[in-house]
Protein backbone atom coordinates (compact mmCIF):
# COMPACT_ATOMS: atom_id res chain seq x y z
CA UNK A 1 0.00 0.00 0.00
CA UNK A 2 1.52 3.56 -1.35
CA UNK A 3 1.67 6.06 2.02
CA UNK A 4 -1.32 8.09 0.18
CA UNK A 5 -3.75 5.02 0.56
CA UNK A 6 -2.66 4.15 3.98
CA UNK A 7 -3.22 7.71 4.93
CA UNK A 8 -6.86 7.43 3.19
CA UNK A 9 -7.17 4.19 4.67
CA UNK A 10 -6.96 5.44 8.63
CA UNK A 11 -8.95 8.67 7.81
CA UNK A 12 -11.89 6.44 6.24
CA UNK A 13 -11.82 3.48 9.17
CA UNK A 14 -11.27 6.97 11.94
CA UNK A 15 -14.82 8.78 10.35
CA UNK A 16 -13.11 11.67 11.49
CA UNK A 17 -12.68 14.87 9.56
CA UNK A 18 -9.21 15.97 10.21
CA UNK A 19 -9.34 18.75 8.00
CA UNK A 20 -11.91 20.67 10.79
CA UNK A 21 -9.35 21.10 13.21
CA UNK A 22 -8.54 24.34 14.17
CA UNK A 23 -5.55 23.88 16.22
CA UNK A 24 -6.78 24.59 19.65
CA UNK A 25 -5.00 21.78 21.75
CA UNK A 26 -8.02 21.19 24.02
CA UNK A 27 -7.59 17.54 23.08
CA UNK A 28 -4.34 17.16 24.34
CA UNK A 29 -4.95 19.97 27.23
CA UNK A 30 -7.16 17.53 28.61
CA UNK A 31 -5.28 13.58 27.76
CA UNK A 32 -4.48 12.13 31.19
CA UNK A 33 -1.74 9.96 29.26
CA UNK A 34 -0.32 13.04 27.62
CA UNK A 35 2.84 13.11 29.50
CA UNK A 36 3.04 9.60 27.46
CA UNK A 37 3.25 9.87 24.57
CA UNK A 38 6.01 10.70 22.13
CA UNK A 39 3.49 11.88 19.37
CA UNK A 40 0.25 13.89 21.17
CA UNK A 41 -3.36 13.49 20.63
CA UNK A 42 -3.49 17.04 18.37
CA UNK A 43 -0.50 15.91 16.25
CA UNK A 44 -2.25 12.48 15.32
CA UNK A 45 -4.81 14.95 13.61
CA UNK A 46 -2.22 16.98 12.27
CA UNK A 47 0.07 14.74 10.66
CA UNK A 48 -3.05 12.76 9.56
CA UNK A 49 -3.90 15.89 7.82
CA UNK A 50 -0.73 16.36 6.11
CA UNK A 51 -0.37 13.03 4.96
CA UNK A 52 2.93 12.08 7.70
CA UNK A 53 1.47 8.63 8.45
CA UNK A 54 4.73 7.26 8.36
CA UNK A 55 5.58 8.57 11.65
CA UNK A 56 1.89 7.72 13.28
CA UNK A 57 2.89 4.36 12.47
CA UNK A 58 6.10 4.64 14.90
CA UNK A 59 4.73 6.46 17.34
CA UNK A 60 4.74 4.68 21.06
CA UNK A 61 1.35 6.76 21.89
CA UNK A 62 -0.39 4.42 20.03
CA UNK A 63 0.22 1.86 23.30
CA UNK A 64 -0.75 4.80 25.68
CA UNK A 65 -3.98 6.01 24.29
CA UNK A 66 -6.48 5.03 27.43
CA UNK A 67 -9.63 5.55 24.84
CA UNK A 68 -11.13 7.55 27.83
CA UNK A 69 -12.74 9.79 24.81
CA UNK A 70 -11.76 12.97 26.85
CA UNK A 71 -10.55 14.80 23.95
CA UNK A 72 -13.65 13.39 21.55
CA UNK A 73 -15.68 15.10 24.27
CA UNK A 74 -13.55 18.96 24.37
CA UNK A 75 -13.37 19.08 20.70
CA UNK A 76 -15.14 22.30 19.38
CA UNK A 77 -15.22 21.34 16.05
CA UNK A 78 -16.29 17.38 16.48
CA UNK A 79 -12.49 15.92 15.32
CA UNK A 80 -12.18 12.71 17.09
CA UNK A 81 -8.63 12.48 17.62
CA UNK A 82 -9.27 9.20 19.85
CA UNK A 83 -10.82 7.50 16.52
CA UNK A 84 -7.21 8.96 14.47
CA UNK A 85 -5.39 7.17 17.09
CA UNK A 86 -7.26 3.73 16.94
CA UNK A 87 -7.46 3.72 13.54
CA UNK A 88 -3.61 4.23 13.69
CA UNK A 89 -3.15 1.11 16.05
CA UNK A 90 -5.28 -0.74 14.40
CA UNK A 91 -3.55 -0.29 10.68
CA UNK A 92 -0.27 -1.22 12.78
CA UNK A 93 -1.76 -4.50 14.69
CA UNK A 94 -3.51 -5.79 11.80
CA UNK A 95 -0.03 -6.54 9.91
CA UNK A 96 1.03 -10.07 10.09
CA UNK A 97 3.06 -10.71 13.14
CA UNK A 98 2.81 -7.04 14.73
CA UNK A 99 0.05 -7.78 17.68
CA UNK A 100 0.95 -5.36 20.65
CA UNK A 101 -0.38 -8.07 23.09
CA UNK A 102 -0.19 -12.02 22.36
CA UNK A 103 -1.99 -14.77 23.94
CA UNK A 104 0.56 -15.90 25.60
CA UNK A 105 2.14 -12.77 27.65
CA UNK A 106 -1.31 -12.69 29.23
CA UNK A 107 -0.83 -15.55 32.09
CA UNK A 108 1.69 -13.84 34.07
CA UNK A 109 0.04 -10.52 34.08
CA UNK A 110 -3.07 -12.48 36.20
CA UNK A 111 -3.74 -11.99 39.89
CA UNK A 112 -6.21 -12.95 41.63
CA UNK A 113 -8.54 -10.00 41.64
CA UNK A 114 -7.94 -9.08 38.06
CA UNK A 115 -11.18 -8.42 36.39
CA UNK A 116 -12.08 -9.81 33.08
CA UNK A 117 -12.70 -6.88 31.59
CA UNK A 118 -9.48 -5.56 32.06
CA UNK A 119 -7.73 -9.14 30.17
CA UNK A 120 -10.75 -8.65 27.30
CA UNK A 121 -10.01 -4.82 27.02
CA UNK A 122 -6.59 -5.05 26.68
CA UNK A 123 -6.81 -7.72 24.18
CA UNK A 124 -9.26 -6.30 21.80
CA UNK A 125 -7.49 -2.97 22.12
CA UNK A 126 -3.88 -4.16 21.56
CA UNK A 127 -4.43 -7.84 19.25
CA UNK A 128 -6.09 -8.61 15.89
CA UNK B 1 -41.84 -5.35 36.22
CA UNK B 2 -39.53 -7.76 34.18
CA UNK B 3 -36.97 -5.96 32.34
CA UNK B 4 -34.48 -8.05 30.20
CA UNK B 5 -30.86 -7.74 31.65
CA UNK B 6 -27.08 -7.78 30.36
CA UNK B 7 -25.03 -9.03 33.15
CA UNK B 8 -21.17 -9.47 31.00
CA UNK B 9 -18.15 -11.54 31.64
CA UNK B 10 -16.92 -9.96 34.91
CA UNK B 11 -20.09 -9.88 36.84
CA UNK B 12 -20.53 -13.40 36.48
CA UNK B 13 -16.93 -13.80 38.19
CA UNK B 14 -14.72 -11.45 39.65
CA UNK B 15 -17.18 -8.70 40.86
CA UNK B 16 -20.34 -10.89 41.62
CA UNK B 17 -21.02 -8.39 44.47
CA UNK B 18 -22.11 -6.04 41.88
CA UNK B 19 -24.63 -8.18 39.89
CA UNK B 20 -26.22 -10.12 43.36
CA UNK B 21 -26.58 -6.75 44.90
CA UNK B 22 -28.16 -5.58 41.96
CA UNK B 23 -30.92 -8.14 41.42
CA UNK B 24 -31.24 -8.19 45.51
CA UNK B 25 -32.34 -4.34 45.54
CA UNK B 26 -34.32 -4.16 42.27
CA UNK B 27 -36.17 -6.95 43.53
CA UNK B 28 -36.94 -4.50 46.73
CA UNK B 29 -38.16 -1.84 44.48
CA UNK B 30 -40.37 -4.10 42.69
CA UNK B 31 -37.75 -4.70 39.22
CA UNK B 32 -37.55 -7.88 38.39
CA UNK B 33 -34.08 -8.41 36.32
CA UNK B 34 -34.45 -11.29 33.92
CA UNK B 35 -31.12 -12.43 32.35
CA UNK B 36 -31.05 -12.63 28.68
CA UNK B 37 -30.66 -16.14 26.75
CA UNK B 38 -27.44 -17.32 25.75
CA UNK B 39 -25.42 -13.88 26.10
CA UNK B 40 -21.98 -13.71 25.10
CA UNK B 41 -19.26 -11.50 26.10
CA UNK B 42 -19.60 -7.76 24.60
CA UNK B 43 -15.65 -6.76 24.31
CA UNK B 44 -15.45 -5.02 26.79
CA UNK B 45 -14.32 -1.82 24.38
CA UNK B 46 -16.43 -0.31 21.97
CA UNK B 47 -14.42 -0.73 18.47
CA UNK B 48 -13.68 2.72 17.04
CA UNK B 49 -12.79 1.88 13.62
CA UNK B 50 -15.43 1.83 11.19
CA UNK B 51 -14.86 -1.37 9.24
CA UNK B 52 -14.95 -3.16 12.45
CA UNK B 53 -18.07 -5.14 12.28
CA UNK B 54 -17.75 -8.68 13.80
CA UNK B 55 -16.48 -7.44 16.97
CA UNK B 56 -20.24 -5.67 17.55
CA UNK B 57 -22.15 -8.69 16.77
CA UNK B 58 -22.45 -10.10 20.06
CA UNK B 59 -24.03 -6.48 21.31
CA UNK B 60 -26.26 -6.69 18.38
CA UNK B 61 -27.42 -10.31 19.33
CA UNK B 62 -28.43 -8.95 23.05
CA UNK B 63 -29.89 -5.82 21.69
CA UNK B 64 -32.16 -8.23 19.21
CA UNK B 65 -33.20 -10.27 21.85
CA UNK B 66 -34.21 -7.76 24.05
CA UNK B 67 -35.81 -6.01 20.69
CA UNK B 68 -38.79 -8.92 20.85
CA UNK B 69 -38.72 -8.86 24.73
CA UNK B 70 -39.93 -6.23 25.79
CA UNK B 71 -37.93 -3.88 24.13
CA UNK B 72 -35.51 -2.50 27.02
CA UNK B 73 -31.78 -3.69 27.75
CA UNK B 74 -30.71 -3.40 31.08
CA UNK B 75 -26.89 -3.23 31.90
CA UNK B 76 -25.09 -2.74 34.74
CA UNK B 77 -21.55 -3.06 34.38
CA UNK B 78 -20.10 0.46 32.28
CA UNK B 79 -17.94 -1.22 30.14
CA UNK B 80 -20.95 -3.29 28.68
CA UNK B 81 -23.47 -0.61 28.94
CA UNK B 82 -20.28 1.65 26.61
CA UNK B 83 -20.10 -0.78 24.43
CA UNK B 84 -24.00 -2.31 24.18
CA UNK B 85 -24.80 1.81 23.67
CA UNK B 86 -22.59 2.94 21.59
CA UNK B 87 -23.41 -0.16 18.97
CA UNK B 88 -27.28 0.45 19.36
CA UNK B 89 -26.12 4.14 18.24
CA UNK B 90 -24.24 2.67 15.09
CA UNK B 91 -27.10 0.14 13.98
CA UNK B 92 -29.49 3.03 14.36
CA UNK B 93 -28.11 5.85 12.31
CA UNK B 94 -25.22 4.35 10.68
CA UNK B 95 -26.76 2.33 7.29
CA UNK B 96 -23.30 1.09 6.29
CA UNK B 97 -22.42 -0.80 9.51
CA UNK B 98 -26.27 -1.47 10.25
CA UNK B 99 -26.50 -3.27 6.68
CA UNK B 100 -23.26 -4.84 6.90
CA UNK B 101 -24.09 -6.46 10.60
CA UNK B 102 -27.58 -7.37 9.14
CA UNK B 103 -25.67 -9.49 6.34
CA UNK B 104 -23.55 -11.38 8.98
CA UNK B 105 -26.55 -11.87 11.52
CA UNK B 106 -29.35 -12.83 9.07
CA UNK B 107 -32.23 -12.05 11.83
CA UNK B 108 -35.50 -13.16 10.70
CA UNK B 109 -36.25 -9.19 10.59
CA UNK B 110 -33.09 -6.98 10.36
CA UNK B 111 -31.96 -5.36 13.90
CA UNK B 112 -31.97 -1.26 13.15
CA UNK B 113 -31.24 0.21 17.07
CA UNK B 114 -35.14 -0.53 17.93
CA UNK B 115 -33.91 -1.54 21.53
CA UNK B 116 -33.31 1.19 24.36
CA UNK B 117 -30.75 0.73 26.13
CA UNK B 118 -30.69 1.79 29.66
CA UNK B 119 -28.42 1.80 32.48
CA UNK B 120 -28.97 0.87 36.13
CA UNK B 121 -28.78 4.01 37.49
CA UNK B 122 -31.08 5.46 34.61
CA UNK B 123 -33.05 2.56 35.48
CA UNK B 124 -33.34 3.32 38.88
CA UNK B 125 -33.83 7.51 38.53
CA UNK B 126 -36.42 7.06 35.70
CA UNK B 127 -38.16 3.52 36.16
CA UNK B 128 -38.22 3.53 39.96
CA UNK B 129 -37.37 7.44 40.89
CA UNK B 130 -35.09 8.75 43.41
CA UNK B 131 -38.30 9.83 45.79
CA UNK B 132 -39.59 6.25 45.67
CA UNK B 133 -36.02 5.25 46.44
CA UNK B 134 -35.83 7.50 49.37
CA UNK B 135 -39.29 6.01 50.82
CA UNK B 136 -37.35 2.95 50.97
CA UNK B 137 -34.46 3.14 52.66
CA UNK B 138 -34.13 1.35 56.39
CA UNK B 139 -30.78 2.15 57.04
CA UNK B 140 -29.79 5.61 55.64
CA UNK B 141 -26.06 5.96 54.84
CA UNK B 142 -25.13 8.84 57.04
CA UNK B 143 -21.51 9.54 55.84
CA UNK B 144 -19.94 11.05 53.22
CA UNK B 145 -19.45 9.17 49.66
CA UNK B 146 -17.57 10.36 46.88
CA UNK B 147 -19.63 9.60 43.07
CA UNK B 148 -16.67 8.08 40.87
CA UNK B 149 -17.93 8.56 36.98
CA UNK B 150 -14.40 7.46 35.13
CA UNK B 151 -15.31 7.64 30.81
CA UNK B 152 -17.20 4.61 29.95
CA UNK B 153 -21.33 6.22 31.59
CA UNK B 154 -20.69 9.41 30.27
CA UNK B 155 -18.79 9.76 27.39
CA UNK B 156 -19.08 9.83 24.42
CA UNK B 157 -22.23 11.83 25.60
CA UNK B 158 -23.60 12.64 22.26
CA UNK B 159 -24.13 9.02 22.73
CA UNK B 160 -23.99 7.75 25.56
CA UNK B 161 -26.52 10.62 26.82
CA UNK B 162 -26.48 9.48 30.49
CA UNK B 163 -25.37 13.17 32.28
CA UNK B 164 -24.08 16.14 31.86
CA UNK B 165 -20.13 14.96 31.00
CA UNK B 166 -18.30 17.81 32.62
CA UNK B 167 -20.70 17.91 35.73
CA UNK B 168 -22.79 15.04 36.20
CA UNK B 169 -24.73 14.66 39.06
CA UNK B 170 -27.35 11.21 38.91
CA UNK B 171 -24.80 9.41 41.25
CA UNK B 172 -24.82 11.71 43.68
CA UNK B 173 -28.53 12.24 43.46
CA UNK B 174 -28.76 8.48 44.32
CA UNK B 175 -26.46 8.91 47.22
CA UNK B 176 -28.74 11.97 48.41
CA UNK B 177 -31.94 9.32 47.95
CA UNK B 178 -30.03 6.67 50.70
CA UNK B 179 -29.87 9.23 52.89
CA UNK B 180 -25.71 10.01 52.36
CA UNK B 181 -23.83 13.03 51.62
CA UNK B 182 -22.50 13.72 48.00
CA UNK B 183 -18.93 14.80 48.05
CA UNK B 184 -18.00 16.87 44.60
CA UNK B 185 -14.49 16.48 43.69
CA UNK B 186 -12.52 17.74 40.52
CA UNK B 187 -11.91 14.35 39.18
CA UNK B 188 -14.50 12.31 39.64
CA UNK B 189 -14.90 12.15 35.69
CA UNK B 190 -11.21 11.23 34.95
CA UNK B 191 -9.74 7.71 33.64
CA UNK B 192 -8.40 5.16 35.71
CA UNK B 193 -6.35 4.21 33.72
CA UNK B 194 -8.28 1.34 32.16
CA UNK B 195 -6.58 -1.52 30.36
CA UNK B 196 -3.31 0.39 29.87
CA UNK B 197 -2.17 -0.70 33.43
CA UNK B 198 -1.30 -4.08 31.14
CA UNK B 199 1.08 -1.85 29.00
CA UNK B 200 2.15 0.78 31.55
CA UNK B 201 1.78 -0.43 35.27
CA UNK B 202 2.41 3.14 36.30
CA UNK B 203 0.01 5.24 34.52
CA UNK B 204 -3.66 3.42 36.78
CA UNK B 205 -1.58 4.32 39.49
CA UNK B 206 -1.08 7.59 38.99
CA UNK B 207 -4.73 8.42 37.81
CA UNK B 208 -5.88 6.03 40.77
CA UNK B 209 -4.25 8.36 43.36
CA UNK B 210 -4.83 11.33 41.44
CA UNK B 211 -8.62 10.32 41.91
CA UNK B 212 -8.42 9.33 45.54
CA UNK B 213 -6.67 12.16 46.67
CA UNK B 214 -8.99 14.40 45.13
CA UNK B 215 -12.25 12.44 46.79
CA UNK B 216 -10.50 12.16 50.52
CA UNK B 217 -9.11 16.41 49.99
CA UNK B 218 -12.78 17.24 49.62
CA UNK B 219 -13.96 14.86 52.90
CA UNK B 220 -15.12 11.87 51.06
CA UNK B 221 -14.89 9.13 53.47
CA UNK B 222 -15.84 6.28 50.48
CA UNK B 223 -15.95 6.55 46.62
CA UNK B 224 -18.66 4.33 44.53
CA UNK B 225 -18.44 3.01 41.32
CA UNK B 226 -20.40 1.15 38.73
CA UNK B 227 -17.32 -0.48 36.57
CA UNK B 228 -15.32 -3.37 37.66
CA UNK B 229 -12.31 -2.01 35.92
CA UNK B 230 -11.85 1.26 38.09
CA UNK B 231 -12.72 -0.48 41.27
CA UNK B 232 -9.82 -2.72 40.62
CA UNK B 233 -7.80 0.01 39.22
CA UNK B 234 -8.42 1.99 42.69
CA UNK B 235 -8.47 -0.45 45.03
CA UNK B 236 -5.62 -2.30 44.01
CA UNK B 237 -3.08 0.98 42.15
CA UNK B 238 -4.65 3.43 44.19
CA UNK B 239 -2.30 2.91 47.80
CA UNK B 240 -5.87 2.53 49.94
CA UNK B 241 -6.18 6.26 50.22
CA UNK B 242 -10.27 5.55 50.33
CA UNK B 243 -12.56 2.69 50.08
CA UNK B 244 -13.75 1.64 46.80
CA UNK B 245 -17.19 -0.07 46.93
CA UNK B 246 -19.96 -0.79 43.61
CA UNK B 247 -22.61 1.62 44.13
CA UNK B 248 -25.37 -1.15 44.51
CA UNK B 249 -23.26 -2.40 47.80
CA UNK B 250 -24.54 0.89 49.27
CA UNK B 251 -28.21 0.80 47.62
CA UNK B 252 -28.34 -2.91 49.19
CA UNK B 253 -27.18 -1.21 52.42
CA UNK B 254 -29.50 1.23 52.49
CA UNK B 255 -32.02 -1.03 51.44
CA UNK B 256 -31.41 -3.34 54.13
CA UNK B 257 -31.35 -6.36 51.71
CA UNK B 258 -27.55 -6.67 51.90
CA UNK B 259 -26.84 -10.81 52.08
Amino acid sequence: MTVKEQCENVKRMSGTDVRKCMKCGKCSGRCPAFHEMDIKPHQFVSLLAQGRIEELLKSEAIWSCLSCMACVERCPRAVAPAAVIEAVRDTVIRAQGANGMKAEDIPPMVDELIPQQLLMSAYRKYNK
Amino acid sequence: MKICYYPGCTLKTKSQALDQTARLAALALGVEMEEIENWQCCGAVYPMARDEIATKLSAVRALDYAKHNGGRLLTLCSACHNVIKRTNEDMRSDGEICSRANNYLQLEESYRGETEVLHYLEMLKTVVGFDNIAQKVVKPLNRKVGAYYGCLLLRPSGVMAFDNPENPTIIEDFIRALGGTPVIYPFRNECCGAYVGLKNPDLPKKQSERILRSAKEKGAEEVITACPLCLYNLNEKGSGILPVKYFTELLAEALGVKS
